[in-house]
């Protein structure tokens, strides 16, 4: 029996459509937006202005606090602006704007394509240069990978798990990165390991991508203390409590961190671009993504330079669908409706979903038939029915003691249930409310 | 640039199940339950059905339209639910007359007068079966012999069922061992070879629905296994505690509905729990009153009361048991 999560649980189409297709580089655009907020915390603060030159590389905007991120400009140029511009959120925030000038980067950083195994740097180094690097959680999550790796006073970590599961539909870029960069990952994962003074790695792999769990497998007897863990295809297994229940059986209470058990979560992306950013200097300011849709031309996966308009994107896959109903920035499941494409790419983007009208929309609501489906299919073990009834009553209390807080948004509750209820969206409202109430009772 | 992108929150897509699905699924795990009413009970069979299933939707349409003053859901299926399990529940030649009355309760009383499919408290068409026993106890207990196809139907000759045997039995007096003489062997009860309500007879054919509801994943097992497990362990001990006034657990089981109430009428999506820890506690419940009513009570069989007496505890289950939640410690 293949290893899989406690509690619910569903099993949507995977629809890998660009499952085969190499990973390619995706030209240069004539000027990026990189916005100074593509992390959880604090925005970054600007250190370039107007008609400032640049280089592939270069640190534009600096860390703003323990939970921030440096931001890197992903090509070479002049700085056109520093403005407000719509982001993938579909609000206005701060970006700064580049006019792209050649191809130039700094000169420390190795572009070379050798596989470097040999870790030199310290502990403290590397979370220094991971840091400095600026990678964030790369599954979509874009928390600060430094702040992960800051060990609390008091807790010990026991071992490392690399979210290597992919179980949004559609996304297939960490299925590329682990086998067309295998090695690279297996470093970036013992980096990691030495970082947080485990002995222990674990890279958790849904069962539906076998060739990578066999590269993986092949790859993993030259690392010491990496397993390869094979799981169940099930979703929301990406989720951090639900891989870490997968693969070492251990429950995380409501509200604690992974650290809580002994356990710290890095997505697969990130474990490359922590081998890039450790022994090859290079900051994170590109990266790799899934541009896919059933009537694209070209599902394909492309490296992209960070603040590339997405638009850029789908014209590499083929242009965007006549049918296309909803773009998404991310995967059907989480993924973010994007209002329009002229939005920049950023750390955060992991795929980019063009999903047809007819399946874009919803289906009429209908009364509760009370089948308790969404109950079974909770991986958090919460009574998505009930949260939606006192979202809608606003009986905030209630809802508080029937920890809506828990829930962490995977749409698992709406995606089952048989009367098309939106569930998620209530739940989400009430989740906001109780929240601030929380907030301010502090 | 398409300006007619939708923006909506995720999840973006839907698993594609409906509520036609689960309802139109149950119906299809029911045709076998039927067939074997209509081979063994012939016309008078297909009569009540029709009847019973063409009435349900008949008061279901003229109540949303011209009490309720809603656009009629028909198409949902539920109607047909419950026309089918009323027509199973009630004999093979019970005059159209009452079937209509008991159509009128099971719709009226027992689910629109709550709003609807989704609001009703009690299983819509054990609560038009109950009202036909208590007001027509004599036309609700004169069982027609499974005599095979045949086009008797008010004329049909009738027959005791196997509970109403042995509770007679053992209220003269007479010897358990005695009575089983009386009684079809538990092949023939199994196949359905006995006198009872049209749809509670052939346990085979139930148990095929059951399969198909399971691996349709329609229900989960908790609600029908552990009702059948109760019923098994607390017979099981009686008997053997005295093997002359206390009939065995398979007899328990294949006999009086128990298979037609675990696997269909207690699994009602509206009136179980939501939880699988709820539903344990309400199956337990219902095989615990349905051995008590059969063994202790004055009616020879329970299932029926039993799951709605447990159908009013289930708003309070719903509120006092709460699923294990993710990260609890186990207890």
């Amino acid at each position: 029996m293949l290893k899989t999560f406690s509690l619910g649980g569903i099993h949507p189409a995977g629809n890998k459509l660009s499952a085969s297709s190499a990973i390619q580089v995706l030209p240069i655009p004539e000027i990026v937006s990189i916005p100074i907020s593509q992390h959880i915390g604090a925005p970054a603060t600007p250190v370039v202005k107007k008609n400032d030159e640049v280089k592939v590389g270069q640190l534009i905007a600096k860390s703003s606090g323990f939970v921030s991120a440096n931001i890197h400009s992903s090509v070479s140029g002049t700085v056109f602006k520093v403005d407000d511009i719509m982001d993938s959120s579909g609000f206005r925030r701060t970006a700064i704007i580049i006019k792209v000038d050649g191809d130039e980067w700094l000169e420390t950083i190795d572009r070379s394509e050798t596989l470097v195994t040999e870790i030199s740097a310290s502990k403290e180094e590397i979370i220094a240069k991971i840091a400095e690097a600026g990678i964030v959680g790369l599954g979509g999550a874009t928390f600060p990978a430094h702040v992960k790796l800051s060990v609390p006073p008091g807790k010990t970590a026991e071992v490392l798990i690399i979210n290597a599961v992919e179980c949004e539909p559609y996304l297939t870029s960490d299925h590329r990165v682990m086998l067309e960069k295998g090695d690279e990952v297996l470093v970036g994962t013992q980096i990691l390991m030495k970082a947080l003074g485990v002995n222990k790695a674990i890279i958790g792999i849904e069962n539906n991508k076998p060739d990578a769990i066999a590269h993986l497998t092949k790859l993993a007897v030259n690392y010491q203390g990496i397993e390869i863990c094979p799981l169940k295809t099930q979703y929301p297994q990406g989720g951090e409590k639900q891989l870490i229940s997968a693969t070492i059986k251990r429950e995380i209470p409501s509200g604690a961190l992974p650290i809580e058990v002994g356990a710290v979560v890095q997505n697969v992306g990130s474990a490359f671009a922590v081998y890039e950013a450790v022994q090859k200097n290079k900051p994170l300011f590109e990266r790799i993504a899934t541009i896919t849709g059933k009537s694209l031309k070209n599902p394909s996966n492309w490296r992209f330079r960070i603040g590339t308009p997405v638009k850029d994107l789908i014209d590499a896959a083929g242009g965007l669908p006549e049918d296309t109903g909803k773009i998404i920035g991310g995967g059907p499941m989480m993924g973010k409706a994007l209002t329009t494409v002229e939005v920049p790419l950023t750390k955060g983007s992991s795929g980019l979903l063009l999903l047809p009208r007819e399946e874009a929309l919803r289906k009429e609501s209908k009364p509760c038939i009370r089948c308790g489906k969404c109950v079974s299919a909770c991986p958090m073990g919460l009574e998505p029915f009930l949260l939606m009834v006192l979202a809608d009553k606003k009986e905030y209390e209630r809802l508080e003691n029937n920890a809506v807080m828990d829930c962490m948004e995977c749409g698992s509750c709406s995606f089952t249930c048989p009367a098309n209820r939106p569930l998620l969206d209530y739940i989400r409202m009430g989740k906001g409310k109780v929240g601030q109430i929380m907030r301010s009772r502090k | 640039m398409n300006s007619k992108v939708l923006v909506a929150p995720s999840p973006h897509v839907h698993g594609g199940d409906s509520i036609q699905k689960n309802m139109y699924g149950v119906v299809f795990a029911m045709l076998p339950a039927l067939v074997f009413s209509f081979v063994y009970f012939g016309m008078g069979a297909i009569i009540v059905t029709l009847t019973a299933v063409a009435s349900c939707y008949l008061f279901e349409f003229l109540i949303s339209k011209y009490l309720l003053k809603k656009v009629p859901t028909l198409n949902d299926g539920s109607a047909l639910i419950t026309g089918i399990l009323l027509a199973f529940n009630v004999p093979a030649n019970l005059p159209i007359w009452i079937i209509l009355i008991g159509a009128l309760v099971a719709i009226g009383i027992g689910k629109m007068t709550f709003g609807g499919l989704g609001n009703n408290v009690f299983n819509p068409a054990l609560v038009g079966r109950v009202f036909l026993l208590i007001s027509f106890p004599v036309q609700m207990t004169s069982w027609p012999k499974p005599l095979g196809f045949n086009t008797a139907y008010l004329d049909a000759e009738t027959g005791a069922t196997p509970l109403a045997i042995i509770k007679e039995g053992l209220k003269k007096g007479e010897p358990l061992s005695q009575l089983m003489h009386d009684i079809p062997s538990n092949m023939d009860l199994f196949m359905g070879n006995m006198g009872g309500s049209m749809g509670e007879i052939a346990g085979v054919a139930l148990l095929l629905g059951l399969l198909y509801m399971l691996f349709k994943k329609i229900i989960s097992w908790h609600i029908p296994l552990t009702i059948l497990g109760t019923v098994a362990i607390f017979s099981g001990i009686l008997h053997m505690a005295n093997p002359e006034a206390y009939a065995g657990p398979l007899f328990h089981i294949l006999t009086g509905g128990l298979l037609l109430g675990a696997i269909f009428m207690a699994t009602d999506y509206v009136t179980s729990p939501m939880s699988h820890k709820g539903m344990i506690i309400y199956g337990i419940g219902i095989g615990l009153l349905t051995v008590i009513i059969r063994v202790f009570g004055a009616y020879p069989e329970g299932v029926s009361f039993a799951i709605l007496i447990m159908n009013a505890f289930v708003p309070l289950i719903n509120v006092y048991v709460k699923p294990k939640r993710f990260g609890e410690k186990r207890k």
